[in-house]
């Protein structure tokens, strides 16, 4: 399988060497992969996509997009990737027509040119093509933007959380068309701070603190979860969070929605916690095992 | 070439869009030609003044007229006495008091000489310059006017003439300098700002991410306000030769091409002032603080600089307004040619060149 981005060690590091962003990070994502960095904000997400995209220096460490080194190559790797910064960059006071128009002129080429690639999202958009790109809603804007860094067919896109401020409903929109953007062969690196986006990637890395944490499949990250976990719900939540850190064998406890999950060691007899915490005087007491999630994995991680 | 105009239209589309920067770019040539050619003037004109004629005879009364009769005074008062003339000056109706002692014509005829007291209201020193030199003249030439029929022994006139000035109007010295001072606050300002404002606004990221050249995005910023300042330079040369009355003697090519050089002078100053700031504010603030300030101060358009010390005189040398204020004044006022003014062209010329060199060096390829 041919690689699209390699990094390998990459570090970058702030305000003289005191704040370490990245710490020597090193990835591989493959051509035609919709690969997800997942982390926290400040996990060193938009320091690492920034250095991928030649617009910041490492500090050591080397990296490279499609074979070109992102130090040395800068400038044919400016011509061959598309960027979506975290920050609505368009122009707000030029419409949508006109933003599309004037990113292909940046790029040397035609909107219709390569129309075909863009024309599920700019359908969506053309209602609204006279509009100022300033005036649109969050999704909107998005899908915009997604539309300018993809104009002039690049083979590597670059999205710095590109759902970020998006409503629910778009932000599943924009990911059925990450998927459809795979499918045409483009390679995808996307980074987000919302686990459940973390299962539309096919890999993921798990990102804290400038560290990678973890790089596998999505599938893969929650079928290794080596710990019991269950989802528990009482009728006084808060009291149950403080109680179950205290209960024998328990590794982890944190609210999850609605249920609290508790991961444990080994095997665990629900009735004997069912009891317990009756004892302690819970009422309307639930107790299910639960699927772990990358929400989980992210948890179990974090707390080695 | 596509590029370019893709370019300059969008930055042109920015610029018509912000109804604020129009009003700006636009109004402010108008209302400033406006205001200094007919708020701002130190032109004085009927100053209020009032007579004591303590002699009350032809003499007094003679010069007395003389003096009623020139646009430049309006005896608003007759007073008895001095102190009447204090109160008077005090309240500020009249700027002046011209005071003729009881034995003004029995002097002139008994010793030749005599004696009028002028009191001036000095809390304005300009003004009360100005008043009294012009008193002086009308005295004077009331004085030769009078002994014109008795031969003179010995007499030196002074036969003054103002060249390409004649009547000592404000105009012809304020013009150039606005237009200096719209060039300077519209390139500068403008450029530094629209520049800023990309990297600010996150525009610049991804200006940067393609394969544009810095030289580009630089030359495609700055067109427009070429053009929009040749359309201001003509609104201030429209206004100040019909409604100012004050023709350019001088070649209309030629003074265009010298603007043209200085906007690119300003243009330059303004890409330096983005390269070297990322906010707004502050692109604003150094314009108006580094670049209007010494404008004013040191083009010699507000303050002459021979009057300064030699310090702040080498400080003026680099200050490009200073040169081309130079220009606009050889080719307006005194209509002078090229050869005139090469030295000045010269000076901007490298000060432009210098800027240019060391602003498209510094500008960055990358975000830090």
């Amino acid at each position: 399988m041919e690689i699209s981005v390699s990094v390998n060690q990459l570090l970058k590091s702030y305000t003289k060497g005191e704040k370490t962003a990245v710490n020597h990070v090193s990835f591989e994502v493959k051509k035609g992969e919709l690969f997800g960095l997942i982390g926290p904000d400040g996990a060193g997400k938009t320091s690492i996509f920034r250095m991928l995209t030649t617009l910041i220096l490492p500090d050591g460490g080397n990296a490279s997009v499609n074979g070109l080194d992102i130090v040395k190559d800068y400038g044919k790797i400016r011509m061959s990737i598309g960027y979506m910064p975290g920050k609505f960059s368009l122009y707000p006071d030029l419409t949508v027509e006109e933003n599309l128009g004037f990113f292909a002129t940046l790029f040397n080429t035609r909107v219709n040119e390569n129309y075909h690639l863009i024309k599920d999202i700019y359908e969506q958009l053309a209602p609204f093509k006279n509009r100022r790109a300033g005036k649109l809603s969050g999704g909107m804007k998005q899908k915009l933007a997604l539309c300018c860094a993809l104009i002039h067919n690049p083979p590597v896109i670059f999205l710095d959380e590109p759902t970020t401020g998006v409503d629910p409903v778009s932000r599943r929109e924009f990911w059925e068309m990450l998927k459809r953007l795979k499918d045409q062969g483009i390679t995808i690196v996307v980074s987000t701070p919302y686990m459940d986006e973390a299962t539309l990637c096919d890999r993921i890395a798990l990102i804290q603190e400038g560290q990678i944490l973890s790089i596998n499949t999505p599938k893969n990250m929650v079928s290794h979860y080596p710990d019991q976990l269950f989802a528990i719900k009482a009728d006084n939540m808060y009291h149950l969070l403080k109680i179950m850190k205290t209960y024998k064998n328990v590794l982890n406890i944190y609210a999850f929605g609605e249920y609290a999950h508790a991961s444990f060691r080994e095997d665990m007899d629900t009735n004997e916690l069912y009891r317990y915490l009756e004892e302690k005087g819970f009422r309307d007491i639930l107790i299910i095992p639960a699927k772990p999630t990358i929400e989980d994995c992210f948890i179990k991680l974090l707390n080695n | 070439m596509r590029q370019f105009i893709t370019f300059v239209k969008k930055e042109f589309a920015h610029i018509l869009r912000d109804k604020k920067t129009l009003l700006i770019l636009f109004g402010m040539p108008i209302s400033q030609i406006l205001i200094f050619g007919f708020a701002l003037t130190n032109e004085v004109k009927n100053v209020k003044i009032a007579i004591v004629d303590r002699a009350r005879d032809e003499q007094s009364r003679r010069l007395i007229s003389k003096i009623d009769a020139s646009k430049y005074f309006e005896v608003k008062k007759i007073l008895g006495n001095a102190v009447q003339v204090d109160n008077e000056l005090k309240k500020g109706t009249i700027k002046m008091a011209v005071i003729f002692p009881a034995n003004f014509s029995s002097d002139l005829a008994h010793y030749n000489t005599s004696q009028v007291q002028i009191v001036l209201d000095g809390s304005d020193p300009n003004t009360a310059n100005t008043i009294k030199n012009y008193i002086t003249a009308i005295v004077t030439d009331h004085q030769r006017q009078q002994q014109s029929n008795v031969p003179a022994l010995y007499q030196i006139i002074p036969e003054v003439r103002m060249l390409y000035n004649p009547q000592l109007l404000d105009a012809p010295n304020f013009v150039p300098g606005v237009m200096a001072l719209v060039l300077m606050l519209v390139c500068v300002m403008m450029t530094a700002v629209s520049i800023v404002k990309e990297k600010e606004m996150g525009n610049m990221e991804i200006l940067l991410v393609s394969p544009i050249k810095p030289g580009m995005v630089i030359l495609t910023k700055t067109f427009p306000y070429l053009v929009l300042s040749l359309v201001n330079l003509t609104i201030i040369l429209l206004l100040s030769i019909f409604v100012l009355k004050l023709p350019v003697n001088g070649s209309l090519v030629l003074l265009f091409a010298e603007s043209i050089l200085f906007i690119i002078t300003c243009l330059t100053l303004g890409i330096f002032i983005s390269v070297k700031t990322s906010s707004q504010e502050v692109a604003m603030l150094i314009s108006l603080m580094g670049m209007l300030i010494p404008t004013i101060l040191f083009s010699g358009f507000m303050f002459p600089i021979e009057n300064m010390p030699y310090p702040l005189q080498m400080i003026s040398n680099i200050i490009p307004s200073k040169w081309y204020y130079i220009i606009v004044k050889s080719i307006m006022i005194k209509g002078l040619g090229f050869s005139a003014i090469w030295k000045e062209t010269l000076v901007l010329a490298t000060i432009t060149s210098v800027l240019l060199a060391v602003s498209l060096k510094s500008f960055k390829i990358r975000l830090e």
